[in-house]
């Protein structure tokens, strides 16, 4: 880890974790063909929790959130996310869905719809918004990840550090609850890395359930309120960030948080 | 730095330097032919060779075009003007068979009369084609473009006006099916239905209907039977009908071979390769010979019909893989992002991807369509007169032209040229126009 991406005093008063659960997670397992990817998972996130998930490259980080909205089908235990069970049923997984924000390493914005267009999408067409409304919300969130100046150009035209933030209002215009994060500034040059990781930590402070996937250590001690270390698909480790930074117990966590945090 | 005396470091410039015209032989044709056609030795012994070839085909050329004649009307005439004007021995192009029998190109054997149908189809394709081609025509305008197949199908065909009525009732009907079964068959079984109902309705009940209606009200135009099609129409109808209709099965065919479902799957990749597998000659003569064995006796299905279904399903399995190839280009993260956003597979990819694997097929499947529309020449060999031999040869059998060559071949060859050619430079302004902006 390089310079302190993360240099601001977070505001903790929206940040609350309640009782009611928002994934539960149990037994659940999942092959690749005859390669088992995820071993045995547990996990309960609560509404309000931050949760970062990191781990040494092919640990099953991105199989396990991919999971949360059956991006991938796992063979075995289940996942229940706000109460719907996810299973072949198409209309569960829609549900989910609607709920579950997702954004990617690589962003994967539309590149033949204009900003605007990316974010209006899926509201005007899953949630059956008027066009006028959709856009309306959609600048209020560009305007939230601060670029509402870019509304009417591709991505193409944009930095990874734009594209990232289009990417996260593109989700939020779906009204989600829960917000995915797969690696979201892995693709980053340095400089925009802190842009997106500002704009995740505001959408913390306001109090959404978050599951990020990253290895900015900095971010995991600022936001996070549970740091869950993976490796070869199964959780080894679960602690909150201090206790897991200063005092990790098991050999593998040392080793990786020795690798990572370069010495 | 270090290294310089601090005189010769410290510069100040007094007085601005005029901006010059680069040297003689960095500029304008010079410079051009320098860089482009006496680059190397390789390229000076092409250039030379190549300016030695253009003057062979001009010296041969050149005469026999500059001694046209427009005004004959038969191949003897021509011959004596040309001796008369050039003197013996001399050849000229006799372009008097193209003013004479123009019309025969265009039209085949359609009544004279009637003439005016066609030119009117004509004019209406492309008030039915412009809100497709170009984005600044209105949109309503797609409503005339929903109707010109019935349209021109009536213009063309004529007889009553009761048959394109029941034909558009079979749409109605295919439509009403959908929204009826949708609510609680699901969207499968309602497209289904869709597709079905339509087809039934043709096939059994719509031809008896229409002429129960004419029993009623006699209603229509003069009828033409397709005996009488020929020429660039014939290639219009089979080509303009195929290309609208293969690109949309050429899509269904795409996704169905990338479908999940084995069945579906199975079927699209065994349809494509067979096609694929067989020369369209084959599938004309099926259509024109061995369908009849098949068919009820006594069934008269339309030559030009089946021409036109054939054509279409061999554009098609083409096209599909063309399209196929776009889709493989786009990268996974598409598809998940609409996932992740709650888009249902179809959603999916009517916004998502197939505007983009379409864009990036563009020139594939606009070189399909320059393909079907010069193979609707093929039609000659289930006897139908297609412009460039069906007519040609017609022509060149008449008692007056007998002995003009390359004249009545040049002129289809040149409206095929204008035509395909007008296609890609389409395809190539489409394409700039999409790269615009994006990526
Ligand atoms: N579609 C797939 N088919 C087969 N194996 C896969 C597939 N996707 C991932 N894997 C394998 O599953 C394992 C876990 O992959 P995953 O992408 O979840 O790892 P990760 O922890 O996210 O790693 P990284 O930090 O590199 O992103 C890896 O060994 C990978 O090779
Ligand atoms: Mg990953």
């Amino acid at each position: 880890m390089s310079e302190p991406a993360v240099d601001r005093t977070i505001d903790r008063s929206h940040m609350h974790v309640s009782d009611e659960v928002a994934i539960q997670i149990t037994g659940m397992n999942k092959w690749y063909g005859a390669f088992h990817v995820l071993r045995d998972i547990n996990m309960t996130v609560n509404r309000g929790e931050r949760i970062v998930i990191c781990g040494p490259s092919g640990s099953g980080k991105s199989t396990l959130i991919r999971c949360i909205n059956r991006l991938e089908e796992h063979q075995k235990g289940q996942i229940i996310v706000d109460g719907t069970e996810l299973t072949s049923d198409l209309k569960n997984i829609d549900k989910v869905r609607s709920e579950v924000g997702m954004v990617f390493q690589h962003f994967n914005l539309f590149p033949h719809l204009t900003i605007l267009e990316n974010c209006t999408l899926a509201p005007i067409w899953v949630r059956k918004e008027p066009r006028k409304e959709a856009e309306e919300t959609a600048m209020h969130y560009l305007e939230k990840v601060k670029i509402p100046e870019q509304a009417g150009k591709y991505p193409g035209q944009l930095s990874g550090g734009q594209q990232q933030r289009v990417a996260i209002a593109r989700s939020l215009c779906m009204k989600p609850r829960i917000m995915l994060f797969d690696e979201p500034t892995s693709a980053l040059d340095p400089e925009m890395i802190k842009e997106v990781l500002d704009t995740m930590i505001e959408l913390a402070e306001e109090g959404m359930t978050m599951l990020c996937v990253t290895h900015e250590m900095g971010f995991a001690q600022a936001v996070a309120n549970r740091v869950v270390f993976m490796d070869q698909g199964q959780i080894v480790e679960q602690n909150e960030p201090t206790e897991f930074f200063n005092n990790p117990q098991s050999d593998r966590t040392q080793l990786f948080l020795s690798q990572i945090l370069g010495h | 730095m270090s290294g310089l005396h601090a005189d010769s470091t410290r510069f100040v410039r007094d007085t601005m330097l005029a901006e010059q015209e680069p040297p003689l032989t960095e500029r304008g044709a010079v410079k051009w032919a320098r860089e482009n056609l006496f680059s190397g030795p390789l390229n000076t012994f092409l250039t030379v060779v190549g300016v030695f070839a253009l003057y062979l085909i001009l010296k041969g050329l050149g005469p026999w075009l500059l001694h046209s004649v427009w005004f004959a009307n038969s191949a003897a005439e021509c011959r004596e003007t040309v001796a008369a004007d050039f003197g013996p021995g001399a050849t000229g192009a006799c372009w008097g068979v193209v003013r004479e029998r123009w019309a025969q190109y265009f039209y085949g054997f359609y009544p004279s009369e009637a003439y005016w149908r066609v030119n009117l189809a004509f004019v209406l394709l492309f008030v039915a084609l412009a809100p497709i081609l170009f984005a600044g025509v209105p949109r309503k305008v797609l409503w005339f473009t929903a109707f010109y197949p019935v349209t021109a199908l009536f213009l063309l065909w004529g007889g009553s006006i009761w048959v394109p009525v029941v034909i558009m009732a079979g749409i109605a009907f295919g439509w009403v099916a959908f929204r009826l079964l949708g609510p609680f068959a699901g969207a499968l079984i309602a497209a289904i239905a869709a597709g079905l109902v339509p087809v039934l309705w043709w096939l059994i009940l719509a031809a008896p209907v229409a002429h129960l209606i004419e029993g009623w009200i006699p209603l229509g135009i003069e009828a033409i039977p397709s005996a009488k099609f020929g020429g660039f129409l014939l290639s219009f109808t089979i080509g303009v009908t195929g290309i609208a209709f293969s690109l949309p099965l050429g899509i269904v065919l795409a996704l169905g071979r990338q479908s999940d479902m084995p069945l579906v799957k199975m079927l699209s990749v065994g349809f494509i390769e067979f096609i694929r597998g067989v020369p369209l000659i084959t599938l004309l003569f099926t259509a024109s010979l061995l369908l009849n064995y098949f068919l009820p006796p006594g069934t008269n299905f339309d030559i030009i019909l089946r021409v036109i279904i054939m054509v279409t399903l061999f554009s098609a399995a083409y096209i599909a893989e063309v399209i196929r190839g776009g889709l493989a280009a786009l990268p996974r993260g598409q598809y998940e992002a609409a996932d992740a956003l709650g888009l249902d597979y179809w959603k999916a990819q009517q916004l998502i991807i197939m505007p983009q694997a379409l864009k990036i097929s563009i020139p594939g499947i606009v070189s399909s369509f320059i393909g079907l529309f010069k193979d609707t020449t093929l039609v000659i060999f289930v006897g139908l007169l297609d412009p460039l031999k069906g007519i040609t040869d017609a022509i060149r059998g008449s008692f007056e032209w007998k002995g003009v060559y390359w004249e009545p071949f040049i002129f289809p060859g040149l409206i095929f040229f204008l035509i395909c050619f007008g296609m890609s430079r389409y395809s190539m302004y489409l394409e700039n126009k999409l790269k615009r902006g994006q990526r």
